[in-house]
């Protein structure tokens, strides 16, 4: 009797996910679009790429995609599917060293991926591969805040005040903390002197009382979970968030100056050598350099590198004062050694 | 002799195989790889401020988590065992739930509820409370999970002593509460007791439902677990192995003492609790 | 005992505490699941995405649970009948999981099988795949989901001895005979149960694979990564659907579970 039941019990399971896997066979299809599953290509062949990359390029992506795969086919006659993978950046980067098959990366900073260069997965010189530093598109760090501006919040000198909540992510495990955190101290360098920026800093993070693992947590948070009067969040996460999400409940402040943040992209080359990818891959990344692939990205809410395309949108994004993390901080490499290693500036703030 | 039956080279080799494979090989790969990045990266690693601060917080929140546990599950299994009442078989479904439900599910389940402007969190608020996001969240999300342990240890034991000893006492004028306190806790501490402390070891390594309702504050609302990510995250593995390495370490021993406690347990009480457990 | 006097209060604060643990969060998650209507919730759990992840979950439970039920019977068998040195150390060392931090369960299958780790030259070389692939997923489950069966069936058996298994044996029945006649159906509901619960763990586990899954949508997304990832774009009300269809799950597994006691009360 019990193998009976057991048998019942094990082909339940087996029935439920046969029957859920019935369109999974063709998945990969109708992902991103109906009409190639409509029009089988005859003669093209069906390529796979995979692209990891951070948490708020997800919906930026799902378009971007299909518009390559569009222009790809019309190209070469071949069928591109592109699979995602979003997580924290630094996560991200992790899984790729560990032997994720991504054939490119799009992370949040150029310092995940030159740890993946450490370990020779790609080149040295990949940040050249690509114009404008291969970031295609860039953003910057702003506030947002509760609909009204009840505490108001202007400019980086009222994070500090006691009165104030700030929710912003771990710089430890964040890509976008890091952006924040950077952008708050050369406001604060500029502003008081190198001396002074370590306490203006260590005085917003002592308002801060969640500290997520990545940037999506942190807006979830603020506004699900009603915590802080402020959010730094990356410009592209606060124009989704007003304008997709609760419209009314929120504002955003551009403060007097923040940070170019410029997030890049890259071919993993020991990936698409051993899965022969490599000219595709290239083309994926070529492509958003592109007017449309620029118009998607400022349809996102990143600001494009395309001058004109961006003059387009002057109403998203504002002109601000921005500062490079080269010009402050001189690289990615000695912003990391110096603020987020273990013992670093940041890891200062909360010694006991 | 009970050699007589058949069987015991295909099961132990089996067992042992498929040990190996699923858990042996891997755990001792985690310490070799510890031992291979040297002692002075484990030595770094395990006395980092920021770990004792984890530590504190993991095993305190734990502690705290299997308190609450071993009194409430007493209560649970006592109302499940003595009593017959409407909605019986409901609240005893429900205990094995927190076996049952995903934890990263269980976690943003209890942060809606106990942040400031959830049902619960907001009743809390004006009374100066805050729960999600300090430790008390923390011990919530650790209370949730270890729920079942105590229950399903002490209700086999409750069910199988017999009343006559308490009826005497009653008789002889005790009251309840004497009762209680000379003839059944000293029965039921062991079972108790291992309950909490199986509670306990699984509640140090929660890391789903806890990363969603602890603020996640470096030296304060920061979880062993958690530290193990972060490590991983900024790709410093030395680190993160060596951390795990301890916590493993901590878990066998805790592990090593519950099951110390259940013979200790079936032996002072005899075959009969195992029997009627089932 | 005098207990019936506090017997109305005892019961009133059991299911206090069930309620605000318990019931509460479930609560939650059928509101959130159903805020948008109906029919965002029979999307949410019937688009591409998520039915790859249903199928993924359910694929690791088939592959899992016969293995662990394998695996608990042997072990049942093995540490129950026999004595000898090391047994309880064992026993102990089965429930090993059940302690161990599900990240630190991600972590040792990486350093194991990732490009860096001991056997990742060797995998790679020969292009297998195993971290950020359905194997990883599925011995990352198998890591935490060890104890469970096993876990019934020690103390079960230890409390039935083997008189009847050697009984059995005299009367000239074989070894796996006496084990499908005897042996078996003396601990079926246990073996039961212990398959339920490791369904159950099988299904929700979030910590270990999130390590070793690679996140790739339609790929090696499984329901609790799912759940997050739909968090994450802001789809609460479809994360709190999936969520919902586990939590049903939970619930099915233990409605079955009280079906099984039943029974075991009846015969």
């Amino acid at each position: 009797m019990i193998v009976k039941y057991y048998s019942y019990f094990l082909g339940g399971v087996t029935v439920v996910s046969i029957l859920s896997a019935c369109n999974v066979g063709g998945f990969d299809e109708d992902q991103s679009g109906e009409v190639i599953q409509d029009n089988p290509t005859a003669d093209g062949d069906v390529i796979e790429l995979l692209n990891v990359s951070y948490d708020p390029t997800r919906e930026f992506y799902d378009d971007y995609n299909e518009a390559f795969r569009a222009y790809w086919q019309e190209e070469t006659g071949d069928t591109v599917t592109v699979n995602q993978s979003h997580g924290g950046s630094g996560s991200q980067a992790r899984s790729v060293l560990d032997g994720l098959q991504a054939d490119v990366v799009t992370l949040a900073l150029a310092y995940d991926i030159d740890v993946l260069q450490e370990r020779e997965l790609l080149d040295s010189e990949w940040q050249s591969d690509f114009p404008d530093n291969a970031s295609p598109y860039t953003s910057t760090i702003n506030f947002l805040v509760r609909e009204g501006n009840p505490k108001d919040i202007q400019d980086w000198d009222d994070l500090v005040r006691e009165d104030v909540e700030v929710v912003t992510p771990n710089p430890k495990t964040s890509g976008g903390a890091r952006w924040n955190y950077l952008a708050a101290w050369g406001y604060a360098e500029d502003t008081y002197g190198e001396e002074e920026a370590e306490d203006f800093v260590t005085n917003i993070y002592e308002n801060v009382t969640v500290l997520d693992s990545g940037a999506r947590g942190s807006t979830t948070s603020f506004i699900e979970r009603g915590i802080g009067d402020v959010l730094l969040a990356w410009e592209n996460e606060a124009l989704l968030t007003v304008h997709e999400l609760n419209a009314e409940d929120f504002e955003i402040i551009t403060p007097s100056v923040s940070i170019l943040t410029e997030p890049p992209v890259a071919i993993v080359d020991s990936n698409v050598q051993q899965k022969g990818t490599e000219e595709v891959a290239h083309a994926y990344l070529d492509y958003l350099y592109s007017d449309e692939g620029q118009t998607i990205a400022a349809d996102h809410y990143y600001r494009p590198r395309n001058e004109d395309i961006l003059a387009d949108y002057d109403d998203y994004f504002p002109d601000v004062e921005l500062f490079t993390i080269e010009e402050r901080f001189g690289s990615w490499d000695e912003a990391q050694e110096r603020h987020f290693s273990d013992g670093g500036v940041f890891d200062q703030i909360y010694a006991p | 002799m009970k050699r007589t039956l058949p069987g015991f080279p295909l099961s132990f080799g089996f067992m042992m195989f498929y040990m190996s494979f699923i858990v042996f090989i891997p755990l001792i790969a985690l310490v070799w790889y510890t031992m291979g990045s040297g002692w002075e990266a484990f030595w770094n690693a395990i006395t980092d401020p920021r770990l004792f601060a984890a530590l504190r917080l993991s095993f305190s929140a734990s502690f705290i988590a299997a308190i609450i546990n071993g009194v409430f599950g007493l209560l649970i299994a006592w109302v499940l065992v003595r009593y017959d009442f409407f909605g019986k078989r409901i609240m005893d479904g429900m205990i094995d739930l927190p076996f049952a439900l995903p934890t990263a599910v269980a976690g943003i389940a209890l942060t809606s509820l106990y942040a400031e402007n959830g049902w619960i969190g907001s009743l809390l608020a004006p009374l100066g409370i805050q729960v999600a996001f300090t430790p008390i969240g923390v011990t919530i999300a650790l209370t949730f999970i270890g729920l079942p342990f105590v229950v399903r240890m002490v209700e086999p034991v409750l069910r199988s002593l017999d009343q006559e000893t308490e009826e005497a006492a009653g008789l002889l004028g005790a009251s309840p509460f004497t009762i209680f306190n000379t003839v059944l806790l000293p029965l039921l501490t062991p079972a108790i007791l291992a309950g909490m402390t199986l509670a306990f070891a699984r509640a140090l390594g929660e890391y789903g439902s806890v990363v969603f309702i602890a603020g996640n504050i470096p030296m304060q609302t920061e979880i062993v677990p958690l530290l193990i990510m972060n490590k991983l995250e900024q790709f410093d593995y030395a680190g993160a192995t060596a951390i795990a390495t301890v916590m493993l370490a901590l878990s066998f021993l805790l592990l090593l003492g519950a099951n110390i406690l259940q013979w200790w347990l079936s032996r002072k009480l005899g075959q009969k609790v195992v029997d009627s457990s089932r | 005992m005098n207990t019936k006097t506090y017997k109305p209060l005892l019961i009133f604060i059991a299911f206090l505490f069930l309620t605000l643990f318990l019931l509460l969060p479930l609560l939650i998650i059928f509101i959130g699941a159903f805020s948008q209507g109906f029919e965002v919730f029979w999307y949410s759990i019937t688009e591409p995405a998520a039915r790859h992840a249903i199928f993924l979950t359910l694929l690791v439970v088939v592959v899992t649970v016969p293995l662990h039920t394998l695996f608990g019977l042997s072990a049942a068998w093995a540490l129950t009948k026999y004595r000898f040195r090391g047994r309880q150390l064992l026993i102990t060392l089965i429930e090993i999981p059940f302690a161990v931090s599900p990240v630190i369960a991600g972590l040792v299958f990486i350093i194991l099988y990732g490009v860096n780790g001991f056997l990742g030259e060797w995998l790679h070389a020969n292009n297998l795949q195993i971290i950020f692939a359905v194997p990883g997923i599925i011995l990352a489950t198998m890591f935490v989901t060890l104890p469970f069966i096993a876990r019934e069936l020690i103390p079960l058996m230890e409390a039935q001895g083997s008189d009847a298994e050697e009984a059995s044996l005299t009367l000239g029945a074989g070894g796996f005979r006496t084990f499908y006649h005897v042996t078996l159906p003396a601990i079926k509901w246990g073996l039961l149960y212990g398959v339920i619960l490791c369904s159950a763990r099988a299904i929700g586990e979030f910590g270990a694979v999130s390590v070793v899954s690679g996140r790739i949508r339609g790929a090696t997304n499984t329901m609790p990564l799912h759940v997050e990832i739909l968090y994450n774009e802001y789809q609460f009300a479809a994360a709190f659907s999936v969520a919902l269809l586990m939590s049903l799950f939970a619930i099915f597994t233990i409605v079955i579970k009280q079906v099984v006691e039943r029974k075991q009360q009846l015969g």
